[in-house]
């Protein structure tokens, strides 16, 4: 069976977490929120890691679904999941993001949480 | 078999699958809830293939590759806090998985697939509402990790799994896994409206 269509993938990223997440491409900041200052002051982050398995549709799908996030800035932080091994995806306090690294596990996406810089 | 659309009557996400097909859906799913459950493991097979379907391994959980990936550690640096985290979401993760993979189940057996499907001829006409087509986008995730971390697959190995001989049973398998992703992306883009 070789089925004909594309499918992009997210690559691969083996390791553990050297950089801060907090550094964000200025790409993505210009999307965020009205919540933006809120969320600056806020310590603790959703880091979501590369994979080889997730769709790259599917990811975005989920920070759209989840998240909220407006189809423009989902693609942005899946891209940069995709091309920079990892993103920061939300930002709050501790137990907001253990809710919000549970909920991308049952998704299926790795993810972590940390302390933010 | 052309994937999931979304009937623009209906709003339902529609998908026909033969026989065949349908009882290997089920059949992986029916897995994935045994491994969510760490029962006892089914007895080793001799056919290479069906041990490589076999996500129910004797490991133990936090050994077991395919949980691990399914269950991975929330802190990175911070052993003691990932560790409290598994203990009070890994219950809860297992389950609702575990019911998802059964929600794919259902469907199929609720669209007509019998317990042990003959003919071939037969074909399974899927049709889920918006919200069950969320559960199976999850089920189908779990499902491509199992398989993908079973299999070993990495980025870009695209080549590697086509330059093996048609009759590796690890070739097959990835046949499998590819088409879940195939799957799995008209489901995105059917739940998605664009398709």
């Amino acid at each position: 069976m070789r089925l004909s269509w594309t499918l992009s993938r997210c690559a691969t990223i083996g390791g553990v977490m050297t950089a801060s997440p907090t550094k964000a491409d200025p790409g993505v900041e210009e999307d965020l929120t009205p919540d933006a200052v809120v969320v600056a002051d806020t310590p603790w982050v959703t880091v979501v890691w590369n994979d080889p398995v997730n769709l790259m549709s599917y990811v975005s799908y989920v920070f759209t679904s989840y998240f909220g996030y407006s189809k423009k800035k989902a693609e942005k932080l899946m891209l940069q999941v995709h091309e920079e091994g990892k993103s920061a995806v939300s930002s709050g306090s501790r137990e907001e993001m253990e809710r919000d690294v549970q909920a991308m596990h049952e998704y299926g996406l790795w993810a972590t949480l940390q302390k933010s810089e | 078999m052309a994937g999931f659309v979304r009937d623009r009557r209906s709003k339902q996400i529609i998908a026909t699958f033969s026989a065949f097909e349908a009882d290997l859906i089920r059949s992986l799913a029916a897995q994935l809830v045994e491994l969510l459950h760490n029962e006892a493991a089914v007895p080793a097979s001799d056919d290479p293939l069906a041990a490589l379907f076999d996500f129910t391994g004797p490991i133990e959980e936090p050994d077991d590759p395919v949980l691990a990936r399914l269950f991975p550690n929330a802190y990175g640096d911070d052993a003691e806090a990932a560790g409290e985290f598994r203990r009070f979401t890994e219950g809860t993760l297992r389950d609702s998985k575990s019911r998802a993979a059964g929600t794919i189940i259902d469907s199929l057996e609720d669209a007509g697939l019998p317990a042990e499907p003959e003919g071939e001829e037969l074909t399974i006409d899927v049709e889920l509402a918006p919200d069950v087509a969320q559960v199976w986008m999850r089920s189908l995730t779990d499902l491509r990790l199992a398989l993908a971390t079973r299999l070993g697959v990495t980025e870009d190995d695209e080549e590697y799994w086509a330059s093996l001989p048609e009759e590796d049973p690890r070739a097959q398998a990835h046949h499998i896994y590819d088409w879940l992703g195939f799957l799995q992306e008209t489901l995105v883009l059917a739940v998605s409206g664009r398709r």
